[in-house]
């Protein structure tokens, strides 16, 4: 299966990642050379193969319901590029408008 | 750069050995961390394994070690020895990078667990050592800040993930390190710089404030000079946590307190595909005398065969990638971490951050998992190679039944020269082959010094076990190490 150019950018949309002409090109080169390399694995009869997602059978592993400790506002966001208070003094993440 | 065998300097001990005097009395967790900071500020320059190195905070942590034990409070596990940390684990209010400039001044809120048993065990956290960008890579020539040299030739790599952490332990910069292993990342650098590298079975070690690659292949593990040292860190990190749902509420066993017991009796397997082409004469040549090391020791040597073996890379590299493409989609310039100054709309500011962010390993593995898991390819690239996962996790449970543990090299070929392997990325992934599919299966796998090539480049021999007996893969490990002396030899810098 190979990639053109067009599936790679339409991929990098899908990553949210900008891809500069030169960078377009390399990748392309790049990812089809990997991927002509793993399409191998379609030598394999799978047929009936239980996907395995996890190294370890653990289901269902919850804790019980209960509110615990939570980050102090100031510490959640002290690392944000930008935030922003409300009349009531609440902080928030700053971002672009979602909605136009 | 050389061999040296004897070890008069403390900096040259072995952990466990300085360990014992610690303990003992005869050395204070000050001396000995102003002794490795000494080193640190000599080698360094050349070495480059480190990102941070934070000297009054070290002193600091010692000095309060050394007050408790004159209390007659008692210390922790590790009585004042130093750890080095691979800049991927969150040390609360430290810089952690994880060699990215995406997290170029991201300070953490919260320490990761190990870091919690490090600091509960009375280790000294002297520094954070240099890694590949989030881990992607096998040389850490991937580092957004510089490059790590392998203290056995400047010219080589130390190899990768955990390069700087390998480095460190072996320019004798710190006594002890962890690093972390998703498709061989402590195992391989372990190799190539002559020290001992532990990937735990899959759930082994809390993966809670680990930042995350590939969430069902990574694991941190120990990497020390020989193998009582590697068992002694595993010991004070591992255990279940509640906070990692994916960790294994399993008791942990004093490995320090059984690492010198041999096994009797002993089957190792020997894995005919790990014996083809593409591996190094002179690699073969030293492994097949370990194994002659083992015979003498009165193991049993049994041909097994791990027939979907020559898949692992692909599958590992669907998977991995898919995993990363989702764990990675949480830098987007939102919470933390780099945003772009200039920017359009929300997307456009995400894309911008992520682009200005990101090395090109980083993006390519994010492209090719991205890929992977989307519509129309899902199925023949994402699932298949799950279902290859399990073929391969299935062809170890079968050879399980007829050994105790699977023995093979590290590394298909030497270090390699910086820059040499840059332009080629699929050559640099298949130099994991013998690596990935323990991550795949969830195994415990380690890696020991075996011997040196011509050219004085370290090969390292690794050994497999079934999942959470990593207190037998110590002993058999350890079998080795007491018949030999590859693991006292010391790089010259």
């Amino acid at each position: 299966m190979s990639l053109d150019a067009a599936t790679v950018s339409w991929v990098a949309h899908l990553a949210r990642l900008d891809l500069t002409e030169a960078e377009l090109a390399t990748m392309t080169r790049q990812l089809n050379a990997i991927v002509t390399y793993v399409d191998q694995l379609q030598e394999l009869d799978t047929t009936g193969v239980e996907p395995m997602a996890h190294a370890l059978d653990v289901h269902n592993v919850f804790r019980a319901d209960e509110a615990g400790q939570s980050l102090p506002t100031d510490e959640a966001l002290a690392n944000a590029p930008e935030r922003r208070k409300n009349s009531r003094g609440e902080q928030f993440y700053s971002v672009p408008a979602v909605l136009d | 750069m050389g061999l040296k065998a004897t070890h008069e300097k403390l900096i040259e001990r072995s952990a466990a050995d300085l360990r014992q005097l610690l303990l003992e009395g005869a050395v204070s967790a000050e001396e000995l961390a102003s002794q490795f900071l000494h080193a640190i500020k000599e080698r360094e320059p050349k070495v480059q394994a480190f990102l941070h190195v934070d000297e009054t905070a070290v002193l600091s942590q010692a000095r309060a070690i050394d007050e408790k034990r004159k209390r007659g409070e008692g210390v922790g596990l590790l009585a004042g020895l130093p750890v080095a940390v691979k800049d991927n684990m969150c040390s609360r209010g430290e810089l952690t990078t994880c060699g990215s400039k995406i997290l170029a001044n991201f300070r953490p809120p919260y320490d990761a667990h190990v870091i919690q048993r490090l600091r509960q065990a009375d280790g000294v956290l002297i520094g954070r050592t240099n890694m590949d960008e989030f881990a992607m890579g096998s040389s850490t020539e991937n580092s957004a800040f510089k490059m790590t040299c392998n203290p056995w030739d400047p010219e080589r790599i130390p190899g990768g993930s955990s390069g700087g952490s390998a480095a460190a332990v072996a320019a004798c910069m710190s006594p002890l390190a962890l690093g972390s292993d998703t498709g061989g990342s402590i195992r391989q650098p372990a190799s190539f710089c002559n020290v001992v590298g532990l990937k735990p079975s899959y759930g082994r070690v809390s993966r809670f404030g680990l930042v995350a690659f590939g969430s069902t292949l990574d694991q941190i593990g120990p990497l020390a000079h020989d193998v009582p040292s590697a068992a002694l860190l595993l010991q004070a990190v591992a255990g279940h946590d509640p906070r990692d749902s994916t960790s294994i509420d399993y008791p942990v066993p004093a490995y320090s307190d059984t690492v010198d017991q041999p096994l009797k009796p002993l089957t190792i397997g020997v894995a005919r595909e790990y014996f083809g082409e593409g591996l190094d004469g002179e690699i073969e040549t030293a492994v097949r005398s370990a194994l002659k090391v083992y015979e003498g020791l009165g193991a049993k040597i049994r041909d097994v065969s791990l027939p979907h073996a020559k898949y692992g890379i692909a599958a590992y590299y669907l998977v991995a990638t898919a995993e990363a493409s989702s764990n990675l989609a949480r830098y987007d310039g939102v919470h933390f971490g780099h945003r772009a100054e200039k920017h359009g709309n929300l997307i456009d500011m995400m894309k911008k951050s992520r682009s200005e962010g990101f090395g090109p390993e980083v993006k390519r593995r994010i492209m090719l998992g991205t890929y992977a898991l989307s519509s129309g390819y899902k199925d023949a690239y994402y699932l298949k190679a799950l279902q290859v996962r399990r073929l391969i996790k299935d062809d170890f449970d079968k050879a399980f039944t007829d050994c105790d543990v699977v023995i093979g090299p590290t590394s298909p070929t030497p270090p390699f020269k910086i820059g040499e392997r840059s332009d080629d990325p699929l050559a640099m992934y298949l130099a994991d082959i013998y690596t990935v599919s323990c991550n795949l299966a969830g195994l415990a796998g380690v890696s020991i010094p075996c011997g040196f090539m011509k050219a004085g480049l370290p090969i390292g021999l690794q050994i497999i076990g079934p999942p959470m007996e990593e207190a037998k893969l110590l002993r058999i490990a350890r079998m080795h190490e007491k018949a030999t002396d590859w693991h006292t030899k010391r790089a010259v810098v």
